[in-house]
């Protein structure tokens, strides 16, 4: 096998898995606060349209991505608002976001349509970046792929080695053990939940200033939705997840080269494999039903609500 | 904090019923402020979205049109909420069913009979049951969450019609355009009222509302779906058997959701297209809660929810506002909803807690 392939090929299973690392990072931390937010979709597509927009206007990348995340943590507000001090059903407002999601993006994005950005600027370090195999490897991404390490690197950290990690685990274990010994819930809570929208955000900035960098209604397809599957198929852990989203970027690569491989098979079909790879993944892992109980915060989707 | 809630010792009716009115309002009332701030005249926009479309008796029966998939979804997905069994792929369902129907009538394309048109229902409802029996299957046996194996197979289902319509069911005859042959004349649903497209599928929705009705309040399934979804515990306790409501739930619900399916193509479309729903099985939750899990109330949230819909037609036609407003405008109402749906277990008490007025009593 020759190696010009090869890299290619890499270079597109990190491109593929970075959005849903971050989106999967953030909604690992909202999960292990109790709180189940289905409205990933809805937070990654505003992401990305507010990252494109932006990005188009300023041609600033960095700008976009903040852009993107404050999209996402906006949209995150109305749910945590919502379902934390309203004690709203945390599924139905998940689901309320992202089609509110999906219709906002739509009509804003409705001028940006063929409109055009020239993507990320790739790391280019003289010397490193053109060493050959490792060169590209390791030092030719645009730099939200090593932000996207860096941040499962610290949520790993912050959730099992601090001590405000601990809290907001046990916010997501115990929501009244918590509470009566004086932690805030609601706070921990909607501190969780922005992070998440953040996060959510930037997966979707990925996708439209970096994967493809222009703007098509419903361009994440439901990797909002992946990174939903991704989170159980990790067990809550973040590192977990992180090989998952590799794992799933892997797929979209047996898409694109099978037909260059000469497989004859039509491109609906390729396209099926991420969906029927996560309905797979999401059968191994529930198999075992007590093992997915001990794994699963034992508060996630219940409300709080101080009772006196 | 000076405002908090208070448990209410017993969940309000009346805050049951008033809480979606109390939505509809805040919507328009917002809708109102986006318009303004976009530059459009509020009230002339209002008026193009919710009563130009119904000002004549074609738009009156095109509501009924737009209508029929959300009731007839909406009253499927209304049962498994009430189970907490959160089917969120009505549209694949959708799909599939209108593909078995579909390809029924494609398969006697060339064929006159009066048995096509029930046999085609009879198929959209069985494609619509077998899309939703994998996740039933996969969530009884493998313990897996219904939301995302559901929602992924959504994407599967239209890939399938992608690949039906671009390769084996593409019209022969056509000019290469992704669309099936039309069907025989014989294969579309009667029209109702002359010069509109109202056709039975509307009373086979209304047919359904009762159905769910009698269902839901009048037999033991009915009662044993809202115990387990209201006392998971006591269900277990009292014998139910919960993977046998699960599967009912869900074969019920994409029973229904492929009925809707082959009822748009037969009776709205007429031939086999890339794009068959404008994501009805999606507005369809927002028309279940909206109704509140009743099927009656189903039936006026879907009458409501189709207005969007034309009334985002028309506003692309005479305002050139992108018809994506339409899921900005039902998102928001869902959200008003959910927020509104808070006074019904608690009440809004100014002031601080009772309790210390207790104590120094």
């Amino acid at each position: 096998m020759s190696v010009d392939w090869l890299i290619p090929a890499i270079l597109t299973i990190v491109t593929a898995a970075t959005p849903l690392v971050f989106a999967a990072v953030g909604e690992t931390v909202v999960e292990k606060a109790g709180v189940l937010n289905l409205g990933v979709e809805g937070m990654m597509i505003m992401g990305a349209i507010a990252a494109f927009a932006t990005a188009v206007s300023t041609g600033s990348g960095f700008l976009a991505v903040i852009a993107g995340a404050g999209a996402g943590l906006l949209l995150a507000l109305i749910f945590g608002v919502l379902t934390v001090y309203f004690q709203s059903n945390q599924v139905a407002t998940g689901l309320a976001l992202t089609i509110f999601g999906l219709g906002l993006s739509a009509l804003i994005g409705h001028s940006y349509v063929g409109k055009t950005f020239e993507g990320l600027a790739k790391l280019d370090i003289p010397g490193l970046s053109d060493i050959p195999v490792i060169g590209p490897l390791i030092f030719g991404h645009d730099g939200l792929v090593y932000f996207s390490v860096i941040s499962v690197i610290i949520v790993a950290w912050f959730l099992n080695r601090t001590r405000a990690g601990l809290l907001v685990r046990a916010v997501g274990e115990n929501h009244d053990a918590a509470h009566s010994i004086g932690y805030s819930v609601t706070l921990v809570r909607m501190g969780a939940i922005l992070f998440g929208g953040a996060m959510a955000g930037v997966g979707g900035a990925y996708l439209s200033i970096a994967y493809t960098p222009l703007w098509v209604e419903n361009m994440t397809a439901g990797r909002g939705w992946i990174a939903l599957a991704l989170v159980v198929f990790a067990s809550w852990k973040p590192w977990r997840g992180f090989l998952g989203a590799y794992l799933f970027g892997g797929i979209t690569i047996i898409q694109l080269y099978a037909q260059g491989m000469g497989v004859e098979v039509s491109a609906q079909f390729l396209s099926m494999l991420p969906y029927l790879a996560t309905i797979l993944v999401l059968v191994v892992i529930s198999r075992d039903s007590a093992k997915a109980r001990v794994n699963a915060p034992a508060c996630l989707g219940k409300n709080f609500h101080v009772s006196v | 904090m000076l405002l908090r809630l208070e448990q209410r010792p017993e969940v309000s009716k009346s805050m049951v019923y008033a809480s979606p009115l109390i939505a509809v309002v805040l919507t328009i009332l917002t809708a109102m402020v986006m318009f303004a701030l976009l530059g459009v005249d509020p009230v002339k926009a209002i008026a193009t979205f919710f009563i130009e479309p119904i000002s004549t008796l074609d738009g009156l029966a095109e509501l009924c049109v737009k209508a029929t998939p959300l009731i007839l979804i909406g009253v499927g997905l209304a049962l498994g909420f009430q189970a907490n069994v959160w089917n969120i792929g009505a549209e694949g369902q959708l799909i599939i069913g209108a593909l078995a129907g579909g390809g029924l009538a494609l398969a006697f394309y060339d064929h006159s009979s009066i048995f096509l048109v029930p046999a085609m229902l009879v198929c959209g409802v069985i494609g619509g049951m077998a899309w939703a029996a994998i996740p039933a299957w996969l969530k009884t046996r493998y313990n897996t969450n219904e939301i995302l194996t559901s929602l992924m197979l959504t994407y599967v289902g239209l890939l399938v019609l992608s690949y039906l319509v671009h390769g084996p069911w593409k019209d022969p005859e056509g000019q290469n355009f992704p669309e099936s042959r039309l069907f025989h004349e014989s294969a579309l649903l009667p029209i109702l009222i002359d010069e509109t497209r109202l056709n039975v599928g509307w009373l086979l929705a209304l047919l359904v509302v009762v159905a769910g009705w009698l269902l839901i309040s009048r037999h033991i399934i009915g009662f044993q779906i809202k115990v387990i979804g209201m006392a998971p515990m006591a269900a277990r306790f009292a014998g139910f058997k919960e993977k046998r409501l699960i599967w009912l739930t869900l074969l019920i619900s994409g029973g229904c959701a492929g009925l809707a399916g082959v009822i748009e193509l037969s009776g709205a479309i007429g031939q086999i297209v890339p794009s068959i729903s404008p994501g009805y099985g999606f507005t369809a939750i927002i028309v279940a809660f909206l109704g509140r899990l009743h099927p009656v109330g189903v039936f006026f949230a879907g009458l409501l929810m189709a207005l969007t819909y034309l009334g985002g037609d028309s506003a692309q036609i005479t305002m050139n506002m992108p018809n994506a407003v339409i899921g900005v405008f039902q998102g928001m109402l869902l959200f008003f909803l959910l927020a509104s749906d808070v006074l019904i277990r608690y009440r809004v008490r100014i002031g601080p807690h009772k309790v210390q007025a207790e104590v120094a009593e």
